[in-house]
């Protein structure tokens, strides 16, 4: 039963008549945002199943842009975002120079080395920059640059929540397969690092380096590569291009579970979850984009949202403001991840609960029970204060 | 309330000792309500509803019962003896929670998923105002002299105050992140807000909506970020409001004059809403997670049972029975 019993027009009569009382609010500050991507190729594979939406991030940057200004017409607040799309060779710093010219408040799609780059540039110095893109593990320690912070979480955040659910489980021996390109072969090392911060022990190792067809051949293929892998619980995959890790799984020699970049998987955000008020956001989002949201929207909505809230708390567009502000105690976002979310104020990346999940479920929340930590237990995923070699946040 | 508990106890004194009642549990995830009885805290029927039954609440006169049926779109007006669907009324969008004007004339509905708040004359069943308010409204209240409505949003953070006689905002207050829940003291003096992630439930003086106090939580050995305050209700001597806090599994007693916690229930998880028996003194609290009710006693402040309703248990309301 949908509202048939309600004629639509009869609703929006009713509207009209009340109007709100934020049509009269005087706009008393301007917050401008930018999101600026720099195009990539996408490197080739096997499976065109999952196709890569046009709109990853952007579409979750549109949600938390409407979400902040429906509470700025109550406040006075008018909101404003951008959107420049860098071809792939295009002149990313001028694009970068030229937004920072109207906007001080800068979401980036981009990759480790270039977000340094545009952190560094003369013009970047006081503005907020937003990587919502790179899980790179540099950024986060001494290639970190005070200008710049995290809603996208760090490879080790991912890893980490994967690891203890892995723990949990007492599935502690594990195999891992790698791909070639190099985000494969960082995010292996992410792997290799939490295993051994919680415990768990990766008894070998493989290169993937096949170049058949694997739509044909996995059934032969796969289960000769893992037959001489030694027993293990789980098998970790490294395959961030989402290229060959799908014919993996139910194609091993033994029958054990996958997971990484495949079948158990840390993530931002995915599909699946939806306790917490989530269904909520995962409902606007589809509402606005007509497709699922993903970890890289998340990451996108949360950095325009965090700027919301800081401007509501604060009264003001000034960077600086915003900064302190978000980095300070005060600051929380609601990120329907059943916990406030907050900023390490050592490297500035959003410190917030990982869901490890399949692609039906949410299989579990990290941080899991009875992984403690001093001050908080979010901080049991990723670089925390001692171990990041961040300065430039006067650390 | 307190005029209601009035009449209630007269009526009791008329009727002989106990007061008889039923607890109603909305049972979010198998669309059905749990009926309890409040003497022997036994399961005596489980009612089928609309699809994602949330805010529950009786009319003034308990003879029919609103539901709203967030996944339906739509507020079911039930029949409480029979079970039987008399109706259903024009909600708007997911309705989530709503209020009832002192007269039992208006249902103040919050659709969480349109920034709405739909106001719908209960006797000719039709929408008499959408007002717009903030993202994902949720809480909801209406002063005892039925001239001030709120709605809380709670991605805006907000309390909205609504003049109910010409259906408009006339103010906006912050309160800390995502508002669930919204009431009026029986005076109409205060209005409190619960603030789930902020942790916090804040106070307002009604007549010009200043902030008077916050009510801060801790509970030892529990982690501050999960001590998320949601649904409240007063005692009806006013002195003591009980705050349920969510994924803390506790729910707290407040002194309402000093806004100290005085003490800290441990209950079923994920506490969302509670409901007074019709003596007021034993308090429902149902724990989502568990699939759980806590009765709590009140003057001693002690868990006595919990008892096993349907899944995800969410909105409570009390419902008196004639005592026999």
């Amino acid at each position: 039963m949908k509202l048939s019993t309600l004629p639509r027009a009869a609703l929006l009569a009713a509207t009209a008549l009340a109007l709100p009382v934020m049509a009269q609010t005087p706009v008393q500050i301007d917050v401008k945002m930018t999101y600026l991507r720099q195009e990539a190729v996408l490197p080739p594979t096997l499976s065109n199943l999952d196709p890569i939406p046009e709109d990853l991030g952007i579409a979750g940057a549109e949600v938390a842009f409407k979400d902040n200004k429906t509470t700025g017409a109550f406040l006075g607040h008018a909101y404003a975002l951008d959107v420049v799309s860098v071809e792939v060779g295009g002149d990313l710093i001028a694009a970068a120079e030229a937004a920072l010219q109207s906007a001080r408040l800068i979401l980036i799609e981009a990759g480790a080395a270039d977000l340094q780059r545009l952190a560094d540039l003369p013009a970047a110095k006081g503005a907020i920059l937003f990587n919502v893109a790179s899980g790179d593990a540099g950024l986060r320690d001494a290639g970190c640059r005070a200008n710049l912070l995290h809603t996208m979480p760090e490879d080790a955040m991912r890893t980490d929540a994967l690891m203890q659910v892995l723990q949990a489980r007492r599935w502690t021996d594990l195999a891992l397969i790698t791909g070639a390109k190099p985000d494969d072969r960082a995010y292996a090392a992410a792997l290799r690092r939490s295993a051994a911060k919680f415990g768990l022990k990766i008894k070998a190792e493989k290169a993937w380096t096949f170049d058949t067809d694997l739509r044909r051949a996995a059934p032969a293929e796969v289960p000769l590569f893992t037959q001489d892998l030694p027993d293990h619980h789980a098998l970790l995959i490294a395959d961030e291009a989402d290229d060959f890790g799908r014919y993996i799984e139910h194609n091993t020699w033994l029958p054990r579970p996958i997971a990484g970049s495949e079948g158990l998987e840390g993530q931002g955000w995915a599909p699946v979850v939806e306790q917490w008020g989530a269904v909520q956001l995962q409902q606007r989002f589809e509402k606005s984009a007509k497709r699922d949201m993903t970890s890289r929207d998340y990451a996108a909505w949360a950095a325009i949202r965090a700027v919301g809230e800081a401007v509501t708390r604060t009264n003001s567009a000034d960077p600086a403001t915003l900064r302190a502000y978000m980095l300070s105690d005060a600051f929380t976002l609601d990120g329907f991840k059943g916990r406030p979310l907050t900023f390490r104020h050592w490297n500035g990346q959003l410190r917030q609960p990982i869901p490890v999940v399949n692609a039906r479920a949410l299989v579990q929340l990290a941080p899991l029970d009875g992984f403690l930590h001093q001050r908080n237990e979010l901080d049991t995923l990723g670089l925390d204060a001692p171990e990041s070699g961040c300065t430039a946040f006067g650390g | 309330m307190r005029s209601l508990f009035v009449t209630l106890l007269l009526t009791s004194a008329l009727c002989g000792p106990a007061l008889a009642g039923e607890i109603w549990v909305t049972n979010e995830k198998d669309d059905t309500i749990s009926v309890i009885d409040a003497d022997t805290l036994e399961v005596t029927r489980t009612i089928p509803t609309g699809e994602r039954p949330r805010g529950i609440i009786f009319s003034r006169d308990y003879s029919v019962v609103y539901i709203c049926a967030s996944d339906s779109d739509t507020v079911q007006v039930m029949n409480p003896d029979t079970g039987e669907i008399l109706h259903e009324l024009p909600s708007g969008e997911d309705p989530e929670q709503f209020a009832l004007s002192p007269d039992g004339r208006h249902l103040y509905i919050a659709n969480e998923d349109d920034a709405v708040t739909t106001v719908v004359d209960v006797q000719s069943r039709s929408v008499v105002a959408q007002i717009n308010v903030g993202t994902e409204p949720e809480g909801m209240a209406v002063s005892p002299d039925g001239k001030v409505a709120i709605t809380t949003s709670e991605t805006t953070s907000m309390a909205h105050w609504i003049d109910t006689e010409t259906q408009t905002l006339f103010a906006n207050t912050l309160v800390d992140s995502r508002p669930r829940h919204a009431e009026f003291t029986a005076d109409g003096v205060q209005m409190w807000v619960s603030s789930e992630i902020g942790g916090t439930v804040t106070v307002f003086n009604s007549a010009d909506q200043t902030e008077v106090g916050k009510v801060r939580f801790a509970i030892t050995g529990v982690n501050p970020d999960l001590i998320q305050p949601v649904g409240f209700k007063f005692t009806p001597d006013g002195k003591t409001a009980f705050v349920a806090l969510g994924p803390s599994n506790h729910v707290a007693a407040v002194n309402t004059e000093t806004l100290e916690v005085e003490g800290y229930i441990l209950v079923g998880r994920r506490v969302w809403h509670l409901a007074f028996s019709p003596d007021s003194r034993q308090l429902f609290t149902t724990n989502g997670v568990s699939g759980d009710v806590t009765v709590i006693d009140v003057a001693s402040r002690t868990p006595v049972k919990s008892i096993k309703v349907g899944r995800f248990p969410w909105g409570a309301a009390m419902r008196p029975t004639k005592s026999n």
